[in-house]
């Protein structure tokens, strides 16, 4: 038996010796070579990985080999078959049981030392007390809510002292690792020093949506057909008296036939089984290498970063392999009026106080690409005391300010330059809005 | 109850649901090539195991090892395939046990010789496989194993990962690709040349708010013409002089006029052959047909008589039409139209294409009426890849321009290429791997061979002294991550070469994880 004690004196890591414990032409300036890195890595830095999906068994297999040895995993999920094609830590037997469970198992059993501690549950299931002990996180994701929430949430736990200056022992890097088909992206995230999720918010693409008005009366692509039965019909025939799932084969069936049915009537070809599926359920195609791909980028940057041995991406890197192998990488830059990491708050430009509603602009906050919000709480203070405007999280709450929606700002007592706080899932902190309202033309004369 | 010729819901197989997510990319077709496949990996190490594990978790048939090797405790501290248990024993088994575990579809298998043994006493050993994937290998046999594959019209990938340091170069004959998947595919909807029938549709549709921005366009096309009847906008002035038009004709918000004046920037593009599939249509391979020919070669040939003798050179109509706001009926109608002339003009290159079978004395279902669809389909951009040989690239060097050029660019990854050709070099000169033990001394090695090749080479230029000592301190050393890479990487490009979809690199990838950068050159 090896002693864990000196462990990473070990021949079995002399790959990584090599790179630690010999100086570099290439090193960043500060790295000085010595038996302490991988002491480091192996005995004091604490990982978290947040998924345990494509990218989640790529990240723990790259960081073992790096030698992190404590390793947290967090994922709310448990294993399909359709996983099984790219996540590899998982088997046939394994299909229902937790993702994360089950990837640290397999790790810790692979190699003897490291030590994955799984978290069967949501991110939004834990406080900063749970965050607060990581020094470095790595994301995996397929959600951009969560990776905003994640976000968030580490920016939060950033100290200023009364100057305003940050206190290093507070910052958490972020990495985060992003794939759809043979495209991918990773990104290192130094919050409150390099760009956030929230900075560039627009790089994600709302989802596709089609008009209500095609779906219901001229539809044209097989899609057209789903979304009507999704939408509309089961709404109305209510099948099985429950809600609609992409995941229970009965609902499939169902959904497919009607809109077969809806298809032909129209004369739309085209329809098929996986696409009703593709389309119920959103899915994103994917494939193990590129998620290999990135992953491993991820992990390199987990590695530059707690080891100083070169510098770290800076700060965005894009990939694609459909035509040959292309990389592309660019510093993404800090908007100074971020949502998330500056405390500015972001102006609303009103055209017509009158006109708009509590509801137009609730509408706006979920629909706008700055903002891209969920199911947002409005709270203002008027009149010197704070009052919710609408809430839709707690049925009590959302039924007493039900008939806010209908009323005008103007009626609600807001005025330019009011300031709004929002609270949504997207984000564990409250963020500030100001409304501007726009001078009219007729005031302007 | 309404319908009661509804087709049951075809319940997918367990199999076509496992892989679900990349059937949605590369289809039932690629997935089956994929099946059928045998793939052979030369040496264990954690570059060629992340390459193995890359191909198996979506099905190959599968794969074979050759590896002489007995597994040591540096192996098992770098490759996930390798675990504790398996100390001591044989490589390739023990390697070869762990990746068939990731999918009892697979067929696993392994060859405890060297690639040296196999080339000497049983060359033709490789025939058998649909690519083979080698790393960690000396410079000789480098040599030897490329003058093999090519001669048995193997394709090849030889790749390598040293520190931060990986690359991948593929050696293949010849290449065909019909589906190539580009990210931008131009629209080819013959607005600029209509078919008759479109003509005739185009020319009878009234323009109203409901029938597709197609109509919409064309008639204020005929308006801008005037007397020029084959006159198309090709100009920004012309194309604003089309787009004041259209505008002008709206009486409201109608959304298909919007989506006309959107759709004049790239609506008249399409329909004829690009330089590259000049290049294919004009190549040897099309043009002396043999019973040996490749089936794609025939279609290439069908496709060069039917743009000959029947279309005057426009390609065969593909038959796709994106998704335009109108009323269903309007649409289909288009549709339709677009779809029948698709049918059309495929079966006249059916035709030719049952010709040259008859007269090459093959049977005549060896292509199919759908082949020849997919084919017609994407005939403005399917791909010819003609390779080089690294036998070739290492004994007399192809590319002294390429490689004189890239030098004198800032940070160009070319010297990566060159210290990894002197590392190679300096195994065969001194035996051991460079940096091993004394980093100082082979640094200055290492400088003098690559100084040495560039000599060879005809090409003027210092080599660093910073790379060269940067590949000593890595001392051959793999680390996981960078592996994980070029694995990831190269699995892909054997996906691309058996499924025959997507192009692939031509012909040598370079990456540095230093900088997360990477670059191609031709080699």
């Amino acid at each position: 038996m090896e002693s864990q004690q000196n462990d990473h004196l070990s021949k079995k890591w002399i790959h990584l010796r090599r790179i630690l414990e010999r100086p570099g032409p290439f090193c960043s300036p500060s790295f000085v070579a010595s038996e302490q890195h991988l002491e480091f890595l192996m005995k004091t830095c604490k990982i978290l990985v947040i998924g345990a999906g494509g990218l989640g068994c790529e990240l723990l297999k790259d960081l073992a080999y790096l030698g992190f040895r404590d390793i947290h995993v967090i994922d709310m999920d448990t294993i399909d078959l359709s996983n099984l094609n790219r996540q590899f830590l998982f088997r046939r037997k394994d299909i229902g049981s937790s993702k994360a469970q089950c990837a640290a198992e397999f790790i810790n059993k692979r190699v003897p030392g490291c030590v994955v501690t799984p978290h069967f549950c949501k991110i939004q299931d834990y406080d900063e007390s749970f965050y607060r002990d990581f020094h470095i996180v790595v994301c995996g994701l397929d959600s951009v809510v969560a990776r905003r929430w994640i976000n968030g949430m580490i920016l939060s736990l950033l100290v200023f002292d009364e100057e305003g200056s940050l206190d290093q022992s507070s910052l958490i890097p972020i990495i985060d690792g992003g794939t759809e088909g043979f495209r991918g992206n990773a990104r290192v995230i130094l919050p409150s020093i390099t760009a956030c999720i929230e900075c560039n918010l627009d790089l994600y693409p709302p989802q596709v949506t089609y008009p209500l008005c095609t779906i219901a009366t001229t539809p044209r692509l097989p899609e057209h057909c789903i979304e009507y039965v999704k939408i509309i019909q089961w709404e109305k025939e209510n099948p099985f008296g429950v809600a609609l799932d992409g995941d229970d084969p009965q609902h499939l069936s169902w959904v497919y036939e009607r809109a077969q049915d809806r298809a032909n009537h129209f004369r739309i070809t085209g329809l098929t089984y996986r696409l009703v599926q593709g389309v119920l359920k959103n899915i994103i195609p994917a494939v193990a290498s590129t998620n290999a791909v990135i992953a491993s980028v991820c992990a390199t940057e987990v590695f530059k970063i707690a080891t100083s041995c070169y510098e770290s991406l800076n700060n965005y890197m894009m990939f694609n392999d459909v035509d040959g192998i292309y990389t592309y990488h660019y510093e993404s830059e800090r908007k100074t009026d971020c949502l998330a990491c500056s405390n500015v708050s972001r102006p609303v430009i009103i055209d017509d106080p009158n006109s708009m509603t509590l509801e137009n602009l609730i509408t706006y906050l979920c629909e706008n690409a700055q903002f891209q919000m969920k199911n947002p709480g409005l709270t203002a203070n008027i009149n010197g005391k704070n009052k919710t405007l609408y809430m839709s999280a707690v049925p009590c709450i959302e039924e007493r300010t039900r008939p806010n929606l209908t009323l005008s700002l103007v009626e609600l007592g807001l005025v330019d330059g009011h300031e709004i706080m929002v609270a949504d899932q997207t984000s564990p902190n409250t963020i500030t809005i100001q409304l501007k309202f726009a001078i009219h033309d007729s005031e302007m004369e | 109850m309404s319908s009661p010729a509804i087709p049951k819901s075809p319940e997918l197989s367990d199999k076509n649901r496992k892989y679900d997510r990349q059937i949605r990319l590369w289809g039932e077709q690629g997935q089956t090539l994929l099946e059928a496949a045998q793939v052979c990996l030369i040496n264990v190490n954690a570059i060629g195991t992340e390459v193995l594990k890359g191909i198996v978790l979506p099905g190959i048939g599968g794969f074979t090892i050759v590896d002489a090797g007995i597994v040591t405790e540096e192996d098992i501290g770098c490759n996930f395939f390798l675990d504790q248990s398996s100390l001591g024993l044989s490589r390739a088994k023990a390697a070869m046990q762990l990746l068939q575990e990731l999918n009892p579809d697979v067929r696993g298998d392994y060859v405890d010789e060297s690639v040296e043994y196999l080339l000497q006493n049983n060359p033709d050993f490789f025939r058998t496989f649909n690519v083979v994937v080698a790393s960690s290998i000396k410079e000789t046999t480098i040599i030897a194993l490329s003058e093999k594959l090519w001669q048995l019209e193997v394709p090849f990938i030889f790749c390598r990962s040293v520190g931060f340091i990986a690359t991948a170069r593929i050696q293949v004959k010849e290449h065909c690709i019909v589906e190539s998947h580009p990210d931008d595919k131009l629209k080819d909807l013959r607005l600029h040349h209509p078919f008759p029938s479109l003509k005739e549709h185009l020319e009878s549709s009234d323009v109203t708010s409901k029938v597709p921005w197609l109509c919409v366009v064309y008639k204020f096309l005929q308006k801008w013409r005037g007397s020029d009847e084959s006159k198309v906008p090709t100009t920004h002035k012309e194309k604003l002089e089309l787009k004041k038009l259209i505008h002008s004709g709206m009486t409201k918000d109608e959304e298909n006029f919007e989506e006309a004046v959107v759709a004049l920037n790239s609506c008249f593009s399409g329909g004829r052959p690009t330089k590259e599939l000049l290049e294919i249509l004009e190549d040897r391979s099309c043009n002396n047909l043999t019973k040996e020919s490749k089936l794609f070669w025939i279609l290439v040939r069908s496709l060069n008589d039917f743009l000959n003798v029947d279309s005057d050179g426009w390609l065969p109509v593909p038959g796709v039409l994106p998704d335009m706001t109108a009323e269903t009926a309007h649409y289909i109608n288009l549709q339709n139209i677009y779809r029948s002339q698709a049918n059309q003009d495929a079966s006249l290159v059916y035709n030719h294409a049952q010709n040259h079978l008859r007269s090459l004395n093959l049977s005549s279902d060896l292509i199919t009426e759908s082949d020849v669809k997919l084919f017609c389909r994407e005939a403005a951009t399917i791909s010819l890849l003609r390779g080089t040989k690294i036998a070739d690239e290492y004994e007399k060097c192809l590319s002294p321009h390429t490689i004189a050029s890239e030098l004198e660019m800032p940070n160009s990854l070319m010297e990566y290429y060159i210290v990894l050709r002197a590392f190679d070099r300096f195994q065969s000169e001194h035996g051991g791997v460079p940096g091993e033990c004394h980093v100082e001394a082979d640094t200055a090695r290492i400088k003098s061979i690559a100084n040495r090749l560039l000599s060879d080479w005809g090409v003027t230029h210092p080599f660093s002294d910073e790379l060269a000592h940067e590949i000593c301190r890595y001392g051959g050393t793999e680390i996981h991550s960078v592996s994980a890479f070029m694995g990831g990487c190269v699995a892909h490009e054997v996906i691309k070469l058996i499924t025959q979809q997507y192009k692939p690199i031509n012909n040598t990838v370079i990456y540095s994880a230093i900088t997360s950068s990477t670059a191609t050159y031709r080699m």
